[in-house]
């Protein structure tokens, strides 16, 4: 079993995406340790991948800017072995089937258990298509996460009995990115999810206010929030970890007391 | 040749985020009610008729014949459809389709135009909605395809990240797909994406083959002996090979852009440069690097310019059934030439790679063989590009 359940054992979890390799390793690494310190529960690495068809503007963006800097699988496999000397919360990678896929699934499977990394998130493999990893992910002992979508409907059951780690709930239709409203009735999705499995359940697309971490945190387990964190990096490059850190406990001081 | 879960061996699949999941399988269901629907084919069966001009011309290529000096040269005239490709075969059947299901608005991706224009052409004839994602350089290098589906209804709407704009153009229809479900269809330009895409599109493209082996019995009373076609995606050539796969004596030839040639970077030959990936919701050959992240490709042709294979031909690729050989740019426009001068002619510059392998092989075989080249599309939008390739100045 991972420790993804362990960043749920605080309250509500707050969880932070964070992109490898933007602008450089260096800054990631500031930038994960400042959002630990800031009170994140969970860290979600981004492996970039050169066409991330899930990702709005901001994480495109994010993925272009470190490919082009010349991130590599390998490079982020070194970076989280460092990284894993201090610190301690779960880690789980983001990224896409291919960059699994081609590195050989086993190989990188295998890899993730070596470096402490607790599960992936790999939005373009459905309940259908978990074959291809779920085996050698279970033979490792990393999770693989699965997502439900508001359009999920009577798959919900379906997928939520077969949960490993977390349930990722998409708020809402569409892409990631920050939105001024989600609405999307959300608590009736938890509920199913609820009635078909103890793992938790955290929410994310479209979230960066403390308001909106609030509301999505008090009907569920946790929020994940990506693009705003992106568009601080975005904003102040490799000087973002004290901005990093400021906003991520405004985010987790929201949710902390539900 | 499709099992339930839309694998053509391992390759095909459906992976794609649980937001479109639905989506798809409400398409499955549809298609697999409405292609055995008498009533639904009838329909489409006189829209390809008396709409878009079909059955389209087998035409004995006399003059290429006697100057290649070996097999007999066919061609099969999809440029003669209305919008002057093969592309409208696979858009009428999924407007269709689309409008069976009560969706009212279209998206689509293009490169070259021709399946963007092919959209257009149905929504409006339709009634509905339309939107076209194009690649940035695209719609200003193609103005006037732009322009021609403006005045069909469609805005198209420029693709702005990323170097590559075919494959990104895909991606960005996508995701408009995953934020608006309940009334759009995402109308598939060829035979890749997830299942049930590859199969649908396939079966729509079909009508090519049904149509030659009909027409060429009644010529020659025999079945070719090669049916030669471009593949970039590959829907005009599955739709070329699809009723001949049965018939192994029948050499199913796919020609790939080769672009600047397979030993170079600036290429678009995916079966013949790529390794098996997962990628636009299906497992196929891709061109990647050795990380997985997905290469830029190249091609003089924007039709072929993707960086992917669609599903059935990876499959008959590793079974060995069909062939798929490069065709650099200086081939094609060899061809492009030489089919415009010889028959009078045009070809797309897509369809010319399939010409320029046809011209090599040709002089090699007897007499009494035959040939069929599919020319997908009419070559009206490259001439600017062709003239500029040799050097002239020219504007559109």
């Amino acid at each position: 079993m991972s420790n993804i359940y362990k960043a749920f054992e605080n309250g509500k979890a707050f969880i932070a995406f964070i992109t490898c390799g933007d602008p450089d390793l260096e800054t990631t690494g500031s930038v994960v340790r400042a959002a630990v310190r800031g009170g994140a529960d969970l860290i979600e690495l981004g492996i970039p991948f050169s066409d991330p068809t899930a990702e709005g503007p901001v994480i495109q963006g994010a993925n272009l800017r470190a490919l082009k800097g010349g991130i590599t699988t390998d490079k982020i496999f070194d970076f989280v072995r460092e990284l894993r000397h201090d610190v301690k919360v779960p880690m789980v990678f983001m990224t896409y089937a291919n960059v699994v896929f081609s590195y050989g699934a086993e190989r990188f499977i295998s890899t993730c258990r070596d470096i402490g990394i607790d599960g992936l998130i790999l939005p373009d493999i459905p309940f259908e298509e978990k074959e291809e990893f779920q085996p050698i992910c279970s033979k490792y002992g990393v999770s693989l996460m699965s997502l439900i979508a508001p359009t999920s409907e009577h798959r919900v059951a379906m997928i939520a009995k077969e949960a490993e780690g977390f349930v990722y709930i998409v708020s809402s239709l569409g892409v990631t990115g920050t939105r001024s409203e989600i609405t999307t009735d959300l608590s009736s999705i938890v509920k199913m999810i609820k009635d078909n499995t103890d793992v938790p359940c955290a929410i994310g697309f479209g979230i960066s206010t403390p308001e909106q971490a609030r509301r999505m945190a008090a009907i569920s387990d946790g929020a994940i929030v990506g693009s705003a964190i992106i568009k601080i990096l975005e904003k102040h490059g490799k000087e973002s970890a004290p901005m990093v850190r400021e906003y991520v406990k405004s985010m987790k001081d929201a949710i902390r007391d539900l | 040749m499709t099992n339930i879960n839309g694998r053509f061996g391992i390759h095909g699949g459906q992976y794609i985020p649980e937001t479109l999941m639905n989506a798809v399988i409400e398409l499955e269901e549809a298609y697999n009610h409405y292609k055995n629907d008498p009533g639904f084919n009838a329909e489409l069966e006189k829209l390809f008729n008396e709409y878009a001009g079909r059955p389209s011309l087998l035409y004995y290529a006399e003059k290429m014949t006697r100057d290649l000096g070996g097999a007999r040269v066919y061609l099969k005239r999809e440029d003669l459809n209305h919008t002057g490709a093969h592309k409208i075969n696979n858009v009428l059947g999924q407007a269709l389709l689309a409008k069976k299901m009560g969706k009212t608005r279209l998206i689509a991706e293009t490169g070259a135009g021709q399946h963007g224009v092919a959209t257009a052409t149905a929504a409006a004839l339709m009634g509905m909605e339309c939107v076209v994602f194009m690649g940035e350089e695209d719609t200003k290098r193609r103005a006037p395809t732009v322009s021609r589906m403006g005045r069909l209804g469609a805005g198209a709407v420029p693709v702005k990240p990323g170097p590559e704009p075919p494959k990104d153009a895909v991606s960005e229809a996508m995701r408009e797909w995953t934020s608006r479900i309940a009334d759009t269809h995402y109308c598939l330009g060829s035979v890749m994406g997830p299942h049930p895409f590859p199969t649908i599109v396939r079966d729509f493209q079909a009508v090519i083959s049904k149509e030659i082996k009909a027409q060429i019995l009644e010529k020659e009373g025999r079945l070719p002996d090669a049916v030669i076609a471009c593949v970039g995606g590959g829907s005009n050539a599955i739709g070329a090979f699809y009723n001949f796969i049965g018939d192994e004596g029948v050499r199913l030839i796919g020609c790939e852009a080769a672009g600047r040639g397979i030993d170079t970077f600036e290429t678009a030959a995916t079966v013949n440069t790529g390794r098996v990936g997962i990628f636009h919701g299906m497992k196929s050959y891709f061109c990647q690097d050795e990380y997985g992240q997905i290469a830029p490709v190249y091609s003089i042709s924007a039709g072929l310019d993707y960086p992917g294979v669609g599903p059935e031909h990876a499959y008959l690729h590793d079974i060995g059934r069909a062939e798929y050989v490069p065709v650099t740019d200086d081939e094609a426009v060899g061809a492009f030439e030489y089919l415009a001068r010889t028959e009078g002619i045009i070809p797309a510059i897509e369809s010319a790679h399939a010409v320029a392998y046809a011209m090599k092989l040709a002089p090699a075989m007897d007499k009494d063989k035959i040939i069929v080249i599919n020319i997908s599309g009419r070559g009206d939008k490259d001439c600017a590009a062709i003239a500029r390739y040799r050097g002239e100045d020219i504007h559109e």
